[in-house]
């Protein structure tokens, strides 16, 4: 009989491993044009954010007095932020790594040591909700690096303080998602969580907004200078671990000792591991196996078929139920809708910083009111274009596993692409309009602005909508259960690559004679109404060609998909 | 080679030389089956043989690399809203939309083939009450068992009523009293002159149900007939077991004891 061995964390992990390995050795037409543009982009992104915060420390550190402590403030005040949102991930991670994923059937019913899955799921949950907060910290911490003249021992020095700074969200995470999990079933915990996490980061943004942080940046705010330099020196949340990382970052580039901070990150990080190690080898069974009673039964039945099911009937009974079908699976689905309430917090701040622009003064102010609109118009664009990147984009991607029911039915594509589109494209019209009619309205702009821009957003909305279906059906993800992951893929960064454009084309186009006319009318200039004629009908035709032909793609391509 | 079926002029599946490939590999090859208005087709065959490739084809979910179908006499190549208006397909795998109650996806699924009001919430309703899952009809199938959800899609695919039903592995994941319910359904169904393709594993359903067997083997089809044609054919008197690890190979059956041995 073959002797016995415990299975490891390590060999828990192992298949993990070898199907990144097969998924990176399988190479598809375009792959290496993919890598190379999300490279660029990566780098892109990486060279702005290290210049900017390099420009910023670099100012600090004019400030003879208070420049390290505002560098350690401002390290500290982003680890914070950054803390909290690991917490959050992490906490949805180990639910679905600890809970929730297939291959658990299995596991559960193998001999594995429940230590071995704690270590082995704690190290998956902590890669997947961290990796992108490291990638985030690399520039930032390569320009602290720079500015105080640190040398390239900074590097290790970062994966030494930045490790327990990454595992101790996860490990609490893991720890909360056991404790939730015992009193809820999963399903209804991840959807709870998803509404926890809708309203944390809302509030967050509330709170950063209502703080008004702008102000604290006024030393001339305090009473004295002292008071200010007291009010840097001390540390806001003393007890916070990213409060540490700050300090030993800081004490390190400045040569004084980081020891303290570091160590009692490590034994935080210990500590809260072996935690979670003795919670989850005592009550993960128990809680796994309370995870798969995922039966809710609804308190009420309804017979009576609802106000809005009846009055759908005029689009006849197919076109109903598509559309029917869409709004139930989106309304049903938490993980969807709490993503809502972030946006609308989103579009409430938005129209608050318009609100609070500086524009109340006399003279020229009257002219940028009615300019402002136009800028505001590729924002509200680039907004609606993130809304639909979020929500129409994945909506093909998400027939995924039914897709058998709509292939094998005499449903032809066009009538799917139309539920699809109508679905996305109405709410974001109403949200458009709301948008831009109540920027407008707190600038106080003319009407002949107030329609043109108007007008321009209602032409933006279905082209948006079409893109966002037509890359989405190009670029599908079927296999992915979290629709919110499906933006973040290659058709995603190629759909807002694509959206930027159009939102820029159309807001010259509209933007630039419209602004024209209210400068010449402001000055007292020559103008002809004939000279708009010209661009309005180009960023029309632009619209209607960039709704058209990503439809028309969409149908072609999904008539031809085919699965397995 | 004629097609493997009888010449009636009422076929309700008529497949001619069909292939399909997935890159390199052939998972179908040259098939030509015919079955006619009133059958009960069994489709069998070992894993991996090209079972479901084929009724995903007929199904309209795979396109085919050569070869033509034709279903209820329309070409879903050329008509395909015809053809599928003519079919019920059954998948062997019961994914559905999760966030939808048992009768909101059958409304859904006659939606789909331009049947609603009062006669499909009717329907819909008999055809949960036959599967016992009226008690289920206002929950969301996410709470389903994969039994539940095999007979929430059953039920789907007999919602429009149609000529032909395709079906993949019915019997899997079934209680007893269901898989009863659902063998004297396909035995009405085809007595009212509609055609039913079944594939199974289980080879007594098979024997006792089937009016003609095929059976496939590497993509390609090994043997077909009645269960007399097929005794007839292999020359012997043997169950339907027999003779279908002849045809794919009962080495592999003669080998397990040395396995085991090992």
């Amino acid at each position: 009989m073959p002797e016995m061995v415990a299975v490891s964390a390590v060999a828990l992990l192992r298949p993990k491993w070898q199907m990144a390995r097969h998924r990176m050795a399988r190479h598809q037409r375009g792959d290496l044009r993919r890598a190379l543009l999300v490279s660029l982009l990566a780098m892109g992104f990486w060279g702005a954010a290290f210049a900017v915060a390099l420009r910023l420390l670099r100012y600090f550190r004019s400030a003879e007095d208070i420049g390290t402590l505002l560098a350690a403030k401002l390290l500290a005040m982003i680890l914070l932020s950054f803390a909290s949102i690991l917490l959050l991930s992490n906490t949805i991670a180990a639910l679905s790594n600890f809970f929730l994923a297939r291959d658990l059937d299995q596991l559960a019913a193998a001999p594995v040591d429940s230590g071995a899955l704690y270590r082995a799921r704690l190290a998956e949950t902590a890669l997947h909700s961290s990796w992108m907060v490291a990638l985030l910290l690399v520039p930032i911490v390569a320009a602290y690096g720079v500015a105080y003249r640190g040398g390239l021992d900074v590097a290790p020095f970062a994966v030494v303080v930045f490790l327990p700074f990454l595992v101790i969200p996860s490990a609490l995470g893991s720890v909360c998602t056991l404790l939730l999990v015992n009193v809820f079933p999963a399903r209804r915990t991840r959807d709870l969580l998803s509404v926890i996490t809708a309203l944390a980061v809302a509030g967050l943004v509330l709170l950063f907004r209502a703080a008004r942080p702008e102000q604290l940046a006024r030393p001339e705010g305090f009473a004295n200078f002292m008071q200010f330099v007291a009010a840097l020196d001390t540390p806001s949340s003393p007890w916070m671990p990213s409060e540490w990382v700050s300090e030993a970052v800081v004490n390190y580039l400045r040569g004084k000792a980081a020891w303290q901070p570091l160590l009692k990150l490590w034994a935080l990080a210990a500590a809260l591991v072996g935690v979670g190690h003795v919670l989850y080898a005592r009550g993960w069974r128990r809680a796994f196996s309370m995870a798969q009673e995922g039966a809710n039964q609804r308190p009420t039945t309804r017979p009576v078929r609802s106000w809005f099911d009846r009055a759908l009937g005029v689009l006849g009974p197919l076109r109903r139920e598509l559309v029917l079908k869409e709004l139930r699976v989106f309304v049903r689905d938490s993980t969807q809708w709490s993503q809502l309430v972030l946006i609308g917090v989103l579009l409430v701040v938005y129209v608050a910083n318009v609100r609070y622009l500086p524009l109340n003064g006399e003279g020229v102010t009257t002219l940028l009111r009615n300019v402002i609109p136009f800028l505001n118009l590729a924002l509200a664009g680039f907004v609606l274009a993130s809304i639909a990147a979020r929500f129409v984009f994945p909506s093909v991607s998400l027939e995924g596993r039914a897709l058998w029911l709509l292939r094998s039915s005499p449903l032809p594509m066009r009538e799917l692409l139309w539920a699809k589109f109508w679905v996305g494209a109405v709410p974001l019209l109403a949200l458009a309009l709301v948008l831009v009619g109540c920027t407008n309205l707190l600038l106080g702009v003319v009407p002949f602005v107030h329609v043109v821009s108007l007008a321009a957003i209602t032409a933006l909305v279905f082209p948006l909508t079409a893109l966002a279906l037509g890359y989405g059906a190009f670029y599908p993800r079927f296999d992915t259960e979290n629709a919110a992951q499906i933006p973040t893929s290659f058709g995603g960064l190629m759909f807002m690559m694509t959206a930027v454009g159009l939102i820029g084309v159309v807001a010259y186009l509209a933007g630039r004679p419209a602004a024209r006319w209210i400068v010449a009318g402001h000055f007292g200039w020559a103008r002809d109404p004939v000279d708009m004629i010209w661009p309005f009908a180009v960023a029309a035709s632009v619209c209607t060609a960039a709704t058209v032909v990503p439809l028309v793609l969409a149908r072609r391509r999904l008539e031809r998909l085919e699965r397995a | 080679m004629a097609p493997w079926g009888i010449d009636r002029p009422s076929d309700m599946i008529e497949i001619t030389s069909l292939s399909k490939c997935f890159g390199t590999f052939t998972a179908v090859r040259s098939l030509d089956l015919v079955v006619p208005a009133g059958e009960l087709f069994g489709f069998l065959g070992p894993n991996g043989a090209g079972k479901t490739t084929t009724m995903r084809m007929i199904a309209g979910i795979l396109q085919p690399t050569a070869g033509s179908i034709r279903i209820a006499g329309h070409d879903p190549s050329v008509d395909p809203i015809r053809a599928k208006r003519a079919l019920g397909f059954i998948p062997d795998r019961p994914f559905i939309y999760e966030k939808l109650t048992g009768i909101e996806f059958l409304r859904f699924s006659a939606g789909l083939y331009g049947e609603a009001g009062p006669e499909v919430d009717k329907r819909g309703q008999e055809l949960l009450a036959l599967f016992d899952l009226e008690p289920w009809r206002d929950e969301l199938v996410e709470s389903y068992s994969h039994g539940m959800r095999q007979k929430l899609i059953i039920a789907s695919a007999f919602v429009h009523r149609p000529k032909v039903i395709v079906v993949d592995e019915p019997m899997v994941g079934l209680d007893p009293k269901s898989s009863k319910i659902l063998k004297d359904l396909f035995r009405e169904y085809t007595r009212r002159g509609h055609s039913v393709m079944m594939s199974t594993h289980t080879l007594e359903i098979a024997e006792g149900m089937c009016d003609r067997i095929g059976i496939m083997q590497r993509g390609e089809l090994a043997a077909c007939g009645t269960m007399e044609e097929l005794r007839r054919s292999s020359g012997t008197d043997e169950a339907l077991e027999d003779i279908f690890l002849r045809l794919t190979g009962d080495r592999v059956a003669r080998e397990l004891v040395e396995v085991l041995d090992a």
